[in-house]
């Protein structure tokens, strides 16, 4: 079964003035009715395939968006709603605004729009679902390597807005070539008779620097589970 | 014929040495003042002595295949000299107490009910009787239960009673005293479930009320004291109900035995000793009005509410009823107990589902259990009483294990509170399994209690006792309700917890892991227990054979249900279900600080997460809903003692 | 008489879930039309659980995943058991016993909307299981029998002597088959109640067994809707399809009417629906007999 005829989205509000906000409910409504596509707006991402963003990602919100986007199970597609969402918009230059949701999360499909036209927001939907199939053939892939089996339980979140600072922030998003890249290195590890430390996990669209405990912490972890395996 | 006898003679031996071993060892503990390893080797072996003798006399009873036997004892003089000699004694102790504590009123209880009685046997006027001692399968059933839940209770007593003193200083260490105690209780449960003269019974009677007593005042707190002439008077009061059924059926109908009673002839003037001891097996069994004795219990050692609460002392009061209930099928009488059962069973579920003590919740699910049990015998139907004895059964077994585990946690982790068992199944996982084990058995679908409760519907429709139903149909909702939630606290689980340290000492686990395979085994044996044990108790009761209640095909089913459950869990670590699946953290609305338990909040900052319980006081609390109770069952018994006593005379 | 026993319920096994599905899609539809809007394709849960199927699995604690399964084989169980012709008490208990294994599953991922909604489901429960226990009880009364073998071979249907029971049934099953007024635990499709209450923290694989296991539970819902239509008469059978076609099309406009109440007004509303109308209908019969 196709998994485009039931992407359910997850809409996450990152610091919008509420108009692409009124457009993705506007989807809902008599009038265009997503549901016809078999979409459903969860508000759970760990029901969610797609992930709708609206609004530019400020200090507060990038960690939830995180959160949010590591708790989606894959194969999983993220979509900016609106000029905001897709590079910060008119509140780029903001003080408070690090940028799109770019800045936080690996975006498949950029939708523009002051506010995006929920006829826009549609097509973007079926766009990313196209991306959703495709990204479940290379799930099928990495499945095989085993990547699945990274504790994101395991990584912590301890992040407030007060001390955000990228350089320092750990909870990394993983995404699926990051994961891909564990799984490989994993595999070769496991080839060998002395395991040696594991590479980090590659940095996600510049969030994640290189150096970071907990991600190394999670790779290290993976590399024993593989070998006890 | 005279292999019979002589099978009827060893019997007999072993049912006195039943009787007196306890009151011996009693004795022996008593003198072992402090807690040793002599004292807990005394305790093993004796209590396994005792258990083997019941399962003796039990199986011998059981196998035999007529029952009608095992009755002894035809003339007695010396031993009705100790009776009454005990009586006085027992009447003496609470008259020291009461003025020692300056609670006035229980002296009256007892002299109400204690002297009148004297002046009947002493003058006289008693009637003498046939037999004294008489062994049927009833008796035989209680026996197992007896001598297996009371005595591994009293094993796990021994290590028990170490630890709360480790734990509790303040608390004078009389733990021999209380040892001794247990057994004291449980010598005069197997005189009384022995005895068929009603004035034998009497005096096991007042003997269990007053031991009762005195274990809940162990503690010597004001609360304890204050619980325990609680206790002491609400039984006494029964017994004073007793003692009047007692004389009235002596002194009117020439009745000694409790087995002639229960095949007499129906007629009004049978029904009022028939009720009088019925009301004072209400107050036994802490049926409402009367359950608060049962709540107050509470403030002694777990031991003793175990004791109190699953084996023993609430179980006299239905053991009673269901001796008496052929005689009730169809009276006013019977109705009225099954409806103050009935009542009891729902209003004590609902009270259950407010109150987060662990201890208590199980004290209103004893209450709310026996209620069902109590309208089960009222009915006096055979499937009622069907129910009623597969109920006591499964009772007894889960209720021991229930309370014996929560007093295990409550030494390891100082708390018995339901919601400090959050993630159990993490913190300690050996007795979480243990609890889940329990508590499935109480409401359960293929489990015992569930089971019996089935049955006992079908015997109130039968009987036509419309408000039967809807208060069981209700009670089960509310039962459900407060066991669930219970059982889902245990089995949360809590990321980046520990273990704590399980500190249970092995005399306690050779008492819980008995009962927890007896869980087990009884849900399987349930058929047999039915054909070999319930069965033969209601063809004695009723004469002739009995259809099965339950059919073979639901039986099947039932075993089917059983074995998947127990399969399940197996076959899930073998087929690795779930392994593959990628951890994550439960979702807190993308906020999670990274272990399920903590957020951020809007502040930014870190805060602890915790998910309490619903307790929904606002609703059904204690503060609004026990009072109302209490009026509207004493308000029954009252219109139920007035109504038949009166009537008839 | 087993052997055919055990067909009728490898038929149930084998069927339900197309039946369960499709009338869960037929509800969907239904749904949207009620709202003006053109809704999902008829086999739209279908495709949903396909693609829950195929996705990743995501697990707070692996007992999770024991719990769900549990919740799905004594789901198929229960519905097996009386399609097969078993006792409607045992059922009933069963019943019962399958919706706690779904709780303690939400309560094992210590995630506060799951746990909220677990909460909440025990308290659905405890307002349904009266009615479920006297629905058998009703139609003990009326036929004389808990055995459904038994009960499908009454002379007059048994909605003649139990119209009481028939709607408290149907009122419970606003509750059971989780419909607005009352699907305070968790809530289908496009309503939402805290996030998705008690299947939040299930996902993937898992959320799909809980999906199937609804269907399972909806077609014996609706068969329990039947019995009461039911009689030895083969006819009767057509009249117990309209009857549930009615009942069924009933639940979603009820679900499309109403706004979500409070649970105390659900605990207070759902008790007195039973009382009144289950309770007194037990009463006129009691007295009849």
């Amino acid at each position: 079964m196709k998994i485009s005829k039931s992407p359910w989205v997850l809409h996450y509000d990152g610091s919008s003035c509420n108009g692409c906000d009124i457009e993705v409910l506007a989807t809902m409504t008599p009038l265009y009715d997503v549901e016809r596509f078999g979409i459903i707006n969860t508000g759970n991402p760990k029901h969610a395939d797609v992930l709708l963003l609206t609004g530019g990602v400020n200090a507060q919100t990038a960690p939830v968006i995180r959160q949010l986007y590591n708790m989606m199970p894959d194969p999983k597609v993220v979509v900016a709603c609106g000029i905001c969402a897709c590079d910060g918009g008119i509140f780029k230059e903001c003080y408070n605004i690090l940028g799109g949701a770019d800045k936080v999360v690996p975006v498949d499909v950029y939708v523009p729009g002051c506010a995006v036209r929920p006829e826009a927001l549609i097509e973007g939907v079926v766009k990313a679902v196209g991306i959703l199939e495709e990204k479940k053939k290379k799930l099928k892939e990495s499945m095989k390597a085993g990547y699945c089996t990274v504790d994101y339980s395991k990584m912590a979140v301890h992040m407030t807005s007060d001390d955000y600072d990228p350089s320092t922030q750990y909870d990394a998003v993983l995404t699926e070539e990051a994961l891909r890249e564990q799984a490989e290195e994993k595999i070769k590890a496991s080839a060998r008779p002395v395991a040696p430390a594991p590479k980090p996990a590659a940095p996600a669209q510049g969030a994640a620097p290189a150096t970071n405990p907990a991600a190394q912490a999670a790779a290290a972890n993976n590399a024993e589970k593989g070998e006890n395996k | 014929m005279k292999g019979a006898n002589t099978l009827a003679n060893q019997v007999l031996n072993v049912v006195n040495f039943l009787i007196l071993f306890p009151f011996i060892m009693a004795i022996i503990i008593f003198l072992l003042k402090k807690a040793s390893p002599l004292r807990s080797a005394v305790i093993i072996l004796g209590g396994f002595t005792i258990m083997a003798a019941a399962i003796y006399v039990a199986v011998n009873v059981l196998m035999s295949g007529d029952t009608s036997q095992f009755v002894y004892l035809e003339h007695v003089e010396i031993p009705t000299y100790i009776v009454i000699g005990g009586e006085v004694f027992l009447m003496c102790l609470v008259c020291f107490l009461s003025i020692k504590y300056k609670k006035y009123y229980a002296i009256l209880f007892s002299l109400a009910g204690t002297i009148p009685v004297l002046w009947m046997d002493l003058t006289g006027r008693a009637v003498e009787g046939g037999t004294h001692l008489r062994i049927d399968t009833m008796s035989a059933i209680m026996y197992l239960i007896v001598g297996f839940v009371g005595i591994l209770i009293c094993i796990y007593a021994s290590g028990y009673m170490k630890d709360y003193h480790h734990h509790h200083t303040d608390v004078a260490d009389r733990s021999n005293y209380f040892i001794a105690l247990m057994f004291v209780f449980l010598g005069a449960m197997f005189g009384l479930i022995s005895s068929d003269n009603l004035g034998w019974i009497y005096f096991f009677w007042e003997i269990t009320s007053v031991c009762s007593f005195l274990m809940i005042g162990y503690t010597r707190t004001q609360e304890a004291i204050d619980n325990s002439f609680r206790a002491l008077w609400m039984n006494l009061l029964g017994g004073c109900g007793f003692a009047a059924g007692l004389m009235y059926s002596n002194m009117q109908l020439g009745i000694a035995n409790l087995s002639v009673l229960t095949h007499t002839e129906h007629s009004a003037v049978l029904m009022i000793p028939v009720t009088l001891f019925a009301f004072a097996a209400l107050t036994k069994s802490a049926q409402f009005p009367f359950s608060r004795w049962l709540l107050g219990a509470m403030v002694a050692p777990t031991p003793s509410s175990a004791l109190l609460h699953s084996a023993t002392m609430v179980k006299i009061g239905v053991y009673m009823l269901i001796r008496l209930s052929p005689v009730m099928f169809n009276t006013l009488t019977g109705i009225m107990i099954t409806v103050i059962g009935g009542f009891t069973f729902f209003a004590a579920s609902l009270l259950a589902i407010t109150v987060s003590d662990g201890k208590k919740v199980l004290a209103y699910s004893t209450i709310s259990n026996l209620g069902l049990i109590t309208a089960c015998a009222g009915t006096g139907t055979q499937e009622g009483i069907w129910a009623a004895i597969m109920l006591v059964m499964f009772h007894a077994v889960s209720k021991s294990l229930l309370f014996q585990t929560v007093g295990d946690i409550e030494n390891c982790m100082h708390s018995r509170d339901v919601e400090d068992m959050h993630g159990l199944i993490i913190k300690l996982p050996r007795l979480a399994f243990i609890m889940i084990i329990g508590i499935c058995g109480m409401f359960m679908a293929p489990f015992g209690m569930l089971v019996s409760k089935w049955a006992a519907l079908k015997s109130f429709v039968d009987s036509g006792s419309v408000w039967l139903v809807l208060f069981l149909v209700f009670g089960s909702g509310s039962t459900l309700f407060y066991w669930a939630k219970w059982l889902g606290k245990i089995c949360t689980v809590i990321h980046q917890s520990f273990e704590l340290e399980d500190i249970t000492p092995r005399s306690e686990l050779v008492s819980i892991f008995p009962l927890t395979t007896m869980i087990i085994v009884m849900c399987i044996a349930f058929p047999w227990m039915s054909s070999t044990m319930v069965q033969p108790a209601l063809n004695e009761a009723f004469g002739g054979f009995i259809a099965d209640v339950i059919g073979m095909e639901d039986m099947i089913i039932m075993i089917i249900m059983v074995l998947m459950i127990f399969a399940i869990p197996f076959g899930a670590r073998f087929l690795a279900i779930g392994k593959n699946a990628k951890m994550t953290m439960s979702y807190v609305a993308g906020v999670n600080a990274g272990d399920d338990r903590h957020y951020i909040d809007s502040f930014g900052k870190e805060r602890a997460l915790y998910m309490s319980n619903w307790y929904m006081e606002d609703l059904f609390g204690e503060k609004k809903l026990l009072r109302p109770c209490i009026y509207v069952a004493t308000v029954l018994v009252a219109v139920m003692v007035i109504v038949v006593v009166g009537g008839a005379i | 008489m087993t052997v055919e026993m055990i067909i009728k319920a490898v038929i149930y096994v084998l069927l339900a879930p197309f039946i369960g599905g499709t009338l869960a899609g037929v509800d969907r539809v239904f749904a949207a039309r009620m709202q003006g809007r053109q809704g999902p394709p008829l086999f739209q849960p279908f495709y949903d659980v396909a693609k829950l199927l195929s996705k990743q699995t995501t697990v707070v604690n692996s007992i999770q995943v024991l719990f769900v399964t549990v919740y799905l084989i004594f789901t198929i169980f229960t519905g097996a058991l009386f399609f097969a012709g078993g006792d409607m008490l045992l059922v009933f208990f069963a019943l019962s016993m399958s919706e706690v294994m779904l709780v303690l599953a939400a309560f094992s991922s210590n995630g506060p909307y799951s746990i909220m909604g677990a909460q909440r489901e025990l308290l659905q429960m405890m307002c349904y299981e009266p009615m479920t226990l006297l629905v058998a009880i009703g139609f003990y009364y009326a036929n004389g029998s808990f055995m459904v073998n038994d009960l499908i071979k009454a002379e007059i249907p048994a909605i003649v002597q139990i119209p009481g029971f028939f709607i408290g049934f149907v009122f419970i099953l606003i509750i059971k088959l989780r419909k607005s007024p009352f699907d305070l635990s968790t809530s289908h499709h496009m309503h939402q109640e805290m996030v998705k209450g008690l299947t939040t923290d299930l996902s993937g694989g898992n959320l799909a067994l809980v999906e199937i296991a609804e269907w399972y539970d909806l077609v014996l819902m609706m068969g329990i809707v039947g019995m009461f239509f039911i009689t030895a008469n083969p006819i009767s059978r057509v009249w117990a399809v309209l009857a549930v076609i009615i009942v069924f099309f009933l639940e979603t406009l009820i679900d499309n009417l109403f706004p979500r109440v409070k649970y105390q007004t659900m605990l207070k509303v759902t008790w007195s629906v039973i009382l009144i109308f289950a309770g007194t209908n037990l009463l006129i019969l009691n007295v009849l007999k």
